[in-house]
């Protein structure tokens, strides 16, 4: 057998790197007076050809590369590909929303590409210390993206309290690491999900667990630890806020599952029902915040955190089911998520002028096709049938039952009709005919790069909706591979023990 | 000796780290920062990583505590003022964190068997080699990918660094460019 080179491995990633570095040359050597917007083009070819590369891969022998670091396997693929859409999907959005007078266009493109980097390894990386470091990527191009909007003060102020919130939970998910190193002697995944059992310390193990779990459900916005969610999602760019609620979401998700069911699978009685306490606050604070904002932003981050513990209540199927939901709800969440803040940002436009639900009173007068988006994309949140939002909701909690957490079940659909009240407030907003006295609010202009962006997310919305077979397959082979890790193609890491 | 030494210095690092904590002007906090890093070399060069203490001087106790203490005087800050939440938080903050620490040792010590009379015990047994040959072993072989990885994310910092802190000069940039190092 030949073995796969290395680089292979890590092609999507090596892609995406070139492109940010390519960025990044073209914005030093152009003359400062040319448009940067064309740069947002060259990362969206870059971001196109990482996913060309990332279905090239499954044509590889499932494997590891880099000493057992990076793996390749449908698992990793799925994600992968999940990713580079969602960010390719934002930065065609960004093309048209960016206004031109806004400056560092170029690191703003640059940023977005680099922290897409960082989410594919996280999703790929078996080895603790390279997940710290994918991290870490992925969280700070975000915390930088956050403060983009830099004149209107609550722009700095969002991106230092993510800074800082962020990174007092990256310290949790390192000091798990290294209690995890300390239990077993080793930080690869594989190696310590075989050491972890029979390790002596096993409250240490537990321990380990434990803050590796804060520090990751810091990074989805789960329930105890979401209060950064929505003074970070009102002060970032609404762009910005369509990639960061939704792929270093799903890299994070990928994350966890990684760490719940390969490292940690003799500990499920432990994790379960403390995932299922969060699976439930995450649901209940969420919705309830939620049906009391009026800024729009503020009530989608809310519904966010709300589809964090819808995720999650997918956790408490058995094997292989629960990680097929879970991955299958993280794709089906994402289209609707990106195409619902697609919306906003298009009507709201990048400096806000609109973002009380008021604002969008009428929209459907205005500008016909924004308005029945903006509603078909708040019928998918809600999870009405023949939209993605539905069978994401319906696999989630089917693992559930299958689980036997019938009880989460039942609290996550009396969540869902909860939630359903505040959707259908702002879509019935939007349908209703605006007063006569009103004053006139400005047409939405739609370029043709955000038109791309939105049909991405609806297209995404309703195959997931009308045909989700060919993604739950995918879905299934990807959880298949977690659950049977590939054998690392090499003996990787004894000198790693000698080194303690 | 070594077990002295190591209470000695453990006991310093901790008083340096309390003392920062008490301490309201920012320049006497950095200063204690000094204190801790500097224990915390002579900790780790008690458990045979000579090139980590090293490095940790090198790196923490003089470019990182010469940037903190630089960024102090350009900022002028002065003493810092107590808030309500402030004196709430020294309230509830020392026994929460005791708690915690109470917890973990516990965890720790308990699990291993261990008392605080053996912890000294493991100190003096390093391995043969050195520690460089290990490191570089690891650094360039194991860890090769994770290694090279890092340059994106130092790549991250600096422009984030340009795009914050460039052009209107808002506060905010400089902070985050400066915590992110």
């Amino acid at each position: 057998m030949n073995p796969v080179p290395d680089i292979y491995r890590i092609l999507p990633e090596v892609i995406l790197t070139l492109t940010g570095v390519a960025i990044m040359l073209v914005d030093a050597s152009i003359p400062p007076a040319w448009p940067r917007r064309y740069l947002g083009f060259l990362a969206a070819i870059g971001t196109t050809i990482a996913i060309w590369a990332s279905v090239w891969q499954l044509s590889l022998p499932e494997g590891t590369g880099f000493f057992g670091t990076v793996e390749t396997s449908a698992f990793t693929v799925f994600f992968h590909v999940l990713i580079c859409g969602i960010v390719l999907a934002a930065l065609l959005l960004s093309l048209d929303a960016l206004p031109t007078y806004s400056h560092h266009q170029g690191e703003f493109y640059a940023l977005i590409v680099f922290g897409a980097v960082g989410m594919c390894l996280l999703t790929s990386a078996v080895e603790l210390l390279l997940v710290f470091i994918a991290l870490e990527i992925s969280s700070i191009s975000t915390y930088i993206l956050a403060g983009y909007r830099k004149e209107t003060g609550r722009g700095p102020e969002a991106a230092i309290k993510y800074f800082l919130l962020g990174s007092f939970a990256t310290g949790f998910l390192l000091y798990g690491i290294a209690l995890i190193f300390g239990a077993t002697g080793t930080t690869q995944v594989y190696q310590a999900a075989r050491l972890a059992p029979v390790a002596q310390n096993q409250p240490l193990v537990l321990a380990a667990m434990a803050l590796m779990l804060v520090g990751i459900l810091f990074k989805v916005s789960a329930a105890p630890f979401h209060v950064w969610t929505p003074d970070v999602y009102e002060g970032a760019p609404t762009p910005v806020v369509a990639l960061m609620s939704t792929a270093p979401k799903a890299a994070a998700f990928a994350l966890l599952l990684r760490v719940v069911y390969e490292i940690f699978p003799h500990l499920r009685s432990v994790w379960e029902p403390l995932l299922w306490i969060v699976a439930v606050l995450s649901m209940t604070v969420g919705n309830l915040a939620a049906l009391r904002q009026q800024n729009v932003k503020r009530m989608l981050a809310y519904s966010a955190i709300a589809h964090a513990g819808y995720l999650l209540a997918a956790f408490a199927g058995i094997g292989s089911i629960g990680i097929a939901a879970a991955a299958f709800y993280t794709a089906a969440y994402a289209a609707m998520n990106v195409g619902v803040f697609a919306v906003i940002v298009l009507v709201a436009g990048y400096d806000e002028q609109l973002s009380l639900i008021g604002d969008f009173r009428g929209l459907i007068y205005r500008s016909p096709l924004l308005g029945s988006l903006l509603i078909f994309f708040l019928i998918s949140l809600i999870g009405i049938p023949f939209t993605g939002g539905f069978f994401g909701k319906f696999y989630s909690f089917s693992a559930a039952v299958g689980g036997g957490a019938i009880a989460l079940a039942i609290i996550g659909l009396l969540n869902s009709g909860l939630a359903a009240a505040y959707y259908l407030r702002l879509a019935l907003v939007t349908a209703q005919r605006p007063a006569e006295d009103e004053p006139a609010r400005p047409m939405p202009h739609v370029g043709p790069a955000a038109i791309a962006a939105v049909a991405l997310a609806v297209l995404v919305t309703l195959v997931l909706g009308i045909v989700p077979g060919a993604t739950l397959h995918a879905a299934q082979s990807a959880a298949h591979t977690l659950q049977v890790p590939p054998q690392p193609s090499e003996a990787p890491g004894i000198p790693l023990q000698s080194g303690q | 000796m070594h077990l002295i030494l190591f209470f000695l210095f453990a006991g310093l690092c901790l008083a340096g780290a309390i003392n920062l904590l008490l301490q309201t002007h920012p320049i006497n906090s950095a200063l204690s920062l000094i204190v801790v890093m500097t224990s915390l070399a002579v900790l780790y060069l008690l458990l045979g990583a000579e090139f980590l203490a090293i490095a940790q001087i090198i790196v923490y106790a003089g470019a990182v505590m010469v940037l903190f203490t630089f960024v102090v005087m350009l900022l002028n800050a002065g003493r810092e003022e107590r808030t309500l939440g402030s004196r709430a938080g020294a309230r509830v903050g020392f026994p929460a964190v005791a708690v915690l620490l109470a917890v973990l040792a516990t965890v720790l010590l308990h699990a291993q068997g261990l008392t605080a009379a053996h912890l000294g015990a493991g100190l003096t047994d390093a391995k043969s080699g050195t520690n460089l040959d290990i490191l570089s072993q690891v650094l360039f072989h194991e860890l090769l990918l994770p290694f090279e990885v890092t340059s994106v994310l130092i790549l991250i910092a600096i422009l984030g660094a340009v795009a914050l802190a460039r052009a209107d000069g808002s506060k905010t940039g400089g902070a985050e460019g400066t915590a992110e190092k």
